[in-house]
């Protein structure tokens, strides 16, 4: 007589068991799908068509080629892409240099700290057309305040040279929230490491690079890799303070040229967005945005890359 | 497995709701029978009650009270619709609602940029039918008007207010000198009448040939020299009319003379356009380029209303005298969207708006815009004092001109503005080469456009 094999229950739990988890993964598993996955896959499809938000015709790459050889995207590119080499590292080197000092004051901690973060509550709007008055060559303050010195200010938000750099100090000045999120990782260092450290003969610069760092890290690639996605995704300073600053307005027969001056302040998110909703080609825009995708992508798998490698030696 | 199912199901029912908003066949504008003509009689009393939408960008206190007047005369014709309005809505907000599903009825949009796009993807109503229907005579609109608000033979918008553009001078800074006709006259009187400090920094302008100087457009100053922007085929006429040449050859003398750098100083230096510290509002600025709004303007800031100024036509091309006289035109535009609830209440509005002489003249005297029909131009209750008279006649002037609807209209600006700041900086060195690459630009994205 034929035994046959005893067949484990296990299947039937796991069915069981998987169809609570789907049931309490769901809310996420539909956001995920309706929010992300959906919007995705219908860029991918307007972009091989011609689409103007209430026709769509399919026309195959040709959305891909004018894309690749339209100047302003190159141009938007680079300029995202030095928001992300130059204005990011800045604002995290800042962010934690401030912190540092913060945690060294004896006295009137509370009160800097206070002002530290309070131009981070500042609407982004309101805070970018008065850093354009404040800056402004000919009337505003800080160049008048210069002058005083013998020092002729630069054109600031008026030159292509200095417009990126303009954004940069906009940037510095609203660094509040990543000032106390780096204060409360530098508070959270054990401080018998800074003790073991001192005892073993090391200087400050050495206790910053072997103790501080390291217990800090998952706080700077937080840090990073947001201020990487928020670079890539830069909108609303610049354009506010390009057309602020270039005085133009919609009307008949006049319309906002973005990216004053000299497209310096034109970002990828911006051109993506002028694509869509002001030339109306949606299909156009959707390659941008495919574009946008894969540079934050890119930028993101490097960054956790570096930081993981960073990690394994510390 | 059930549950995978009915998040499956659901996501794909979501997915075709989406796909679908919109879609579903509204009414349609010249589908109903004919239900009025005009007048409070027993045609008007035909059209049964409702309630209409209606979306427009005037947002001030001055600007809304003079707009719903004009629609209360409009719901005393006919007692039984009522209007709804909502006031400072941007176009994308307009199509984003018709894309929904949620059109109003009837929406206004102070740009003519969209008015191509609008026609040609059916996102408003080919208004032709009932203009037939009921008779109505469009050649009581200058032709600029008629050409703005059109595309392709479809008329999807109609002319609400006009906007037109002239010279405003300063009396007292032109130290006795006429307004100029010619633009050599205007070269002569700008070097003439600039103020320098002992730096060489301008301390008063003649005037700011700079393209990036407040209303100085190309669609603006394009009429001086009477350049075109369009082939008959819709691609760029750019690089191919010489008026254009003449007009940025001119253009960048004079931003020689002053310097570009001295003028790009004081031009950073001029207070905000639409605020008390418009330049010419403190005479820093002898004449300027500006539309007729700026007259309500004047008159509405304390300091600026006891400003002694004037305005011209103008000055045009030396060798085409011809234009002198004309100028640019456009406008607010207004239209039934698709997916209209109540088309036929929607057009009897519209067409009360921007036909009827009363309305017109109302708004007209409230908001101190051009009216746009002939009619409401020579009413006699229209205020027209002589500085507003030189744009009722810029308007009805046979040369004047517009900026002729694209479905590229904003990117064709763009691409010709950026040029236009290279130039007038002397970092272009071959203008010809220059202007054949605005072409390519504006056609490339036509060809992409299906143009």
């Amino acid at each position: 007589m034929m035994v046959s094999p005893r067949v484990a229950p296990a299947p039937r739990r796991w069915r069981g068991e998987g169809g609570r988890a789907l049931l309490w993964l769901s809310p996420w598993i539909v956001g995920v799908a309706v929010f992300f996955v959906y919007p995705l896959l219908s860029t991918v499809y307007f972009s091989f068509h011609r689409y103007d938000l209430f026709t769509l015709e399919f026309i195959g790459l040709d959305n891909y080629r004018y894309a690749f050889s339209d100047a302003r995207v190159l141009q938007s590119a680079l300029n995202t892409l030095w928001l992300v080499v130059f204005m990011v590292p800045a604002q995290v080197l800042f962010a934690l240099g401030v912190a540092q000092l913060l945690t060294k004051l004896k006295s009137g901690g509370g009160l800097l700290r206070t002002i530290f973060y309070l131009p981070s509550l500042v609407p982004m709007v309101a805070g970018t057309v008065a850093f354009v008055y404040l800056l402004n060559p000919a009337t505003g303050p800080v160049n008048q305040l210069l002058a005083r010195f013998g020092i002729t200010g630069p054109d600031w938000f008026g030159s292509a040279a200095w417009a990126k750099p303009s954004l940069t100090l906009l940037a510095l000045w609203g660094a509040g929230n990543a000032i106390m999120i780096f204060l409360a990782a530098l508070l959270d260092v054990p401080k018998h490491l800074y003790e073991a450290a001192a005892i073993d003969g090391a200087g400050a610069w050495r206790q910053f690079r072997s103790v501080t760092l390291p217990v800090i890290s998952p706080v700077l690639m937080f840090s990073a890799v947001t201020g990487v996605i928020y670079a890539v995704q830069y909108f609303t300073q610049a354009m506010i303070a390009s057309r602020v600053a270039s005085g133009a307005t919609d009307s008949a027969g006049t319309t906002f040229t973005p990216g004053y001056p000299d497209g310096s302040l034109l970002t990828l998110p911006q051109h993506l967005f002028h694509t869509g909703f002001r030339d109306w080609s949606m299909g156009l825009a959707s390659v941008h945005a495919l574009l946008l995708f894969v540079v934050a992508m890119l930028f993101t798998l490097v960054l956790l890359r570096q930081f993981s490698r960073a990690e394994v030696v510390s | 497995m059930r549950f995978v199912s009915l998040a499956a199901a659901g996501l794909l029912a979501l997915s075709l709701t989406a796909c679908t908003a919109g879609k579903e066949a509204p009414p349609s504008l010249g589908a109903q029978p004919k239900a009025t003509t005009s007048g409070t009689g027993p045609a008007a009393a035909a059209l049964p009650a409702a309630t209409l939408e209606l979306w427009h960008g005037f947002s001030t206190d001055v600007e809304t009270k003079a707009f719903e007047e004009a629609v209360a005369g409009f719901t005393k014709k006919f007692p039984q619709i009522k209007v709804t309005t909502k006031k400072g809505i941007q176009d994308d907000q307009i199509t984003q609602a018709i894309r929904g599903g949620k059109a109003p009825d009837v929406a206004a949009s102070f740009t003519t940029d969209n008015v191509a796009q609008w026609c040609k993807s059916g996102a408003f109503q080919d208004l032709t039918p009932v203009i037939e229907q009921d008779g109505i005579d469009l050649t009581v609109l200058p032709a600029a008007s008629r050409a703005y608000t059109e595309f392709e033979g479809k008329r999807c918008t109609m002319p609400l207010l006009a906007d037109a553009y002239g010279l405003y001078y300063n009396k007292a800074l032109m130290k006795g000198e006429q307004p100029p006709k010619t633009l050599s006259e205007l070269t002569e009187l700008t070097k003439k009448l600039t103020v320098r400090d002992a730096d060489g920094n301008i301390e008063v302008a003649g005037f700011v040939p700079s393209f990036q100087y407040y209303e100085n457009s190309p669609s603006h100053l394009g009429p001086m020299v009477g350049a075109r922007w369009y082939n008959d085929d819709g691609t760029s006429a750019i690089g191919s009319d010489p008026a254009w040449k003449q007009l940025l050859r001119w253009q960048k003398e004079l931003v020689d003379w002053y310097g570009y750098d001295k003028l790009e100083k004081f031009r950073k230096g001029l207070g905000d356009e639409w605020g008390a510290e418009h330049p010419f509002f403190r005479g820093k600025i002898a004449m300027v380029l500006d539309g007729e709004w700026r007259n309500a303007m004047i008159a509405n800031d304390p300091v600026a209303k006891e400003l002694d100024y004037g305005t011209a036509p103008l000055p045009v091309a030396d060798d085409q005298p011809e234009l002198y006289g004309s100028g640019f035109t456009a406008g607010t535009v207004i239209g039934v969207p698709r997916g209209a609830e109540h088309p036929r209440h929607a057009w009897e509005l519209v067409k009360h708006l921007t036909t009827d002489t009363e309305s017109l003249v109302t708004l007209s005297n409230a908001l101190r815009n051009v009216p746009t029909t002939q009619a409401a131009m020579e009413h006699p209750d229209l205020a027209r004092d002589d500085n507003f008279a030189t744009f009722l006649d810029i308007f009805a002037h046979p040369k004047t001109s517009t900026l002729p609807p694209n479905v590229n209209s904003v990117l064709n600006q763009d691409a010709f503005s950026t040029f236009l700041i290279q130039w007038e900086k002397g970092a272009v060195e071959d203008l010809d080469a220059g202007l054949a690459g605005v072409d390519k630009r504006i056609n490339d994205k036509l060809k992409l456009a299906g143009g």
